[in-house]
């Protein structure tokens, strides 16, 4: 009998996995996935170069180039380098955090509606932010230590703290993800009425402050936002850099990975440790920027044509979407205007767009 | 008995009966307050073929899970090559016992390569991913499942015995003397079935595999399987050879079926052929 019938001609096969050896040190890539990272850096580097040079006084993208390797004059090194380059870094920083942390909840919950958002990040961070934009320095004792705590660590903080309750609630030795998504969505709607209750409380003006804050914004972030998040990425880069391997073999479900000698348990805890702080340091510097947590993995995922949001692809994607959404928002919008509503302007067009031509079946 | 296999894998060492390579001891297996199976053991011997057969519910599936250390027994133990497997490490047990759950999830757009190089993950490290070793491995499970032609086609493409297959082979890279499958032919019609039974034998035969199946088909399962084990309600009721266990008498108590058991034409191994439910 016969089995080796051609599979039915749906899809073509994708591109075969090529062996890299030095020594003892082996592994395997598909020329796409090495390609596509390339061709995303190369242009979120134009991206970047173009938000650089834009502004009251303009520079060309070759000069703006020429200033980042150190050529250029005075006035546009002063320009480039230390009055536009900080709110850029906060924009590449944020996008790789939020990248980096979609893809590894979407893989881990096997569900590409999961995201930070769901986890109860955005919700708690919301809750931290608001709490002190509205009832900080009011002069009570409680709101005079949220003032002095400030908007980015209250937000880290809140942030953080409903994540892992929602973990907690889901934890049922180790974590379906289908509950993961349902506990957090319940988690996070509780969230956003506290946070709803807390504006209906505030005076306009911080209502306002508080509403710029839950869009997500990169108005006014600079290097006192880059700082922290770039330490944070140091460590949480690698991290989550090193879980891929064990990521690959917790996409089969519980049971194959444990066959597979996968402690599941264990690897899902540190999966979700380091995405939700990937997340939580990156709405800690910029706000709750939606949709690019949710959108970039899948973008990704699509771009490698891989089974699975790749990780540094995500990072450069996620990178890319916040520059190009807030040269986008500088551009043609009032200066003022915050990049979350740009970003799920820009991304979701382009997700609906490959999954309209995709041969991948949809599951969002 | 006779283990045609000429692999050493028994500590006991050579010229000496077969090994018990997995026990069950007292086992009591439970979801919550739901206890599905109470005080069992069940020894599986060095090379053996062996068939869990019982009606739904039974508890033949959670057994298989107990066994293949994916459910901790809330008392008694399970013992592979006379260790309690719960004390050995995952990564340990992954590299001696294979398992393939009813019905495993393959991510979308995954190649049948991929798939069957996963199998090599218990024996590889973060730098060490893909060594000529888990290459040549691979191939060769491709090529002994007949999957080679396929190895580049999305899996989610391929029909649901070749599916199957492709986990076999998987199964099969991973490189473990033990394997155990739970219902590898739901929802495979006949010829699939009989292919998908065939591979397992040839695991067994040629390979030297000790194998143990959780199967629904009677006649299917005393046609491959050189021993049967019966369970009802949490419990094993019979042990033994097909011949020993699938008795008129054993399907009337284990399956409330009336039926007779005649030689299979072709083999000889019994073959039910059902006359009614008793009620």
């Amino acid at each position: 009998m016969s089995t080796t019938a051609p599979a039915r001609a749906t899809a073509p096969p994708s591109r075969p996995r090529r062996a890299l050896r030095i020594g003892r040190v082996s592994t395997t890539y598909r020329v796409r996935d090495v390609l596509v990272p390339i061709a995303v850096l190369l242009v979120l580097v134009l991206a970047a170069a173009a938000s650089l040079g834009r502004g009251d006084y303009p520079i060309g993208v070759p000069d703006v180039l020429g200033t980042l390797v150190g050529l250029g004059d005075e006035t546009q090194r002063l320009i480039v380098l230390e009055l536009r380059a900080p709110r850029i870094a906060v924009a590449v920083l944020v996008g790789v955090a939020l990248g980096l942390s979609g893809a590894l909840i979407q893989t881990f919950a096997r569900n590409p509606l999961a995201s930070p958002d769901i986890l109860g990040v955005t919700g708690g961070a919301a809750i931290g932010a608001v709490s002190v934009i509205v009832l900080g320095g009011t002069g009570t004792t409680a709101a005079g230590v949220l003032g002095g705590i400030g908007v980015p660590a209250a937000a880290l903080l809140g942030g953080m703290v409903v994540a892992f309750l929602v973990f907690g609630l889901a934890w049922r030795q180790g974590v379906d993800g289908y509950r993961l998504v349902l506990i957090g969505i319940a988690l996070s709607a509780m969230a956003h009425a506290i946070v709803n209750y807390l504006l209906t409380r505030s005076a306009i003006w911080d209502a306002a402050a508080a509403n710029v804050w839950i869009t997500g914004s990169l108005n006014g972030r600079g290097w006192d936002q880059a700082l922290p998040l770039a330490l944070a990425l140091l460590v949480l880069l690698p991290a989550a850099l090193a879980l891929s391997r064990v990521l690959g073999v917790l996409q089969y479900g519980d049971e194959t990975a444990r066959a597979l000698g996968v402690r599941v348990p264990l690897a899902q805890g540190v999966v979700v440790v380091v995405a939700v702080c990937l997340a939580a340091f990156a709405v800690s510097a910029a706000g709750p920027i939606q949709f690019v947590a949710l959108v970039v993995p899948q973008i990704a995922v699509r771009l490698t044509a891989g089974s699975r949001p790749p990780l540094i692809t995500s990072a450069l994607l996620g990178a890319l979407l916040l520059v190009s959404s807030d040269l986008v928002a500088r551009t043609v919008l009032p200066e003022s205007f915050p990049v979350g509503v740009i970003t799920a302007i820009v991304g979701a067009p382009y997700l609906l767009w490959l999954l309209v031509r995709g041969r991948r079946r949809s599951t969002l | 008995m006779t283990v045609t296999d000429s692999r050493t894998h028994s500590p006991a060492g050579l010229g000496q009966p077969p090994a018990v390579r997995l026990a069950a001891e007292g086992v009591r297996l439970a979801y919550g307050d739901n206890v599905v199976v109470d005080d069992l053991d069940l020894q599986l011997l060095d090379g053996s073929f062996t068939a869990i057969i019982g009606p739904n519910g039974c508890g033949k599936s959670t057994l298989l899970k107990a066994l293949g250390r994916l459910l901790r027994p809330t008392s008694g133990t399970v013992l592979l090559d006379g260790r309690a497997i719960t004390a050995t490490p995952t990564r340990e047990v992954a590299k001696v016992l294979g398992l393939l759950p009813q019905t495993p999830l393959a991510p979308e757009g995954l190649t049948v390569a991929d798939l069957v190089a996963r199998g090599r993950h218990p024996h590889q490290s973060w730098l060490r991913q893909w060594s000529s070793d888990d290459e040549a491995v691979v191939t060769e499970a491709l090529s002994w499942t007949d999957m080679a032609e396929l190895a580049d086609s999305p899996v989610d493409a391929l029909s649901g015995g070749q599916r199957q297959r492709a986990w076999i082979s998987m199964a099969l890279a991973q490189g473990t003397d033990l394997l155990l499958l739970d219902e590898p032919t739901t929802y495979l019609d006949l010829a699939h079935q009989v292919d998908v039974l065939e591979l397992v034998s040839r695991l067994h035969g040629e390979k030297g595999r000790t194998v143990v199946v959780v199967l629904h088909d009677l006649n299917l399962a005393a046609r491959y399987a050189e021993r049967l084990v019966a369970m009802k309600d949490g419990v094993l009721v019979a042990s033994g050879t097909p011949q020993e266990v699938l008795t008129e008498q054993l399907l009337a108590d284990v399956f409330e079926l009336e039926a007779r058991v005649v030689p299979d034409p072709v083999t000889g191994t019994p073959m039910v052929v059902p006359i009614r439910r008793l009620r």
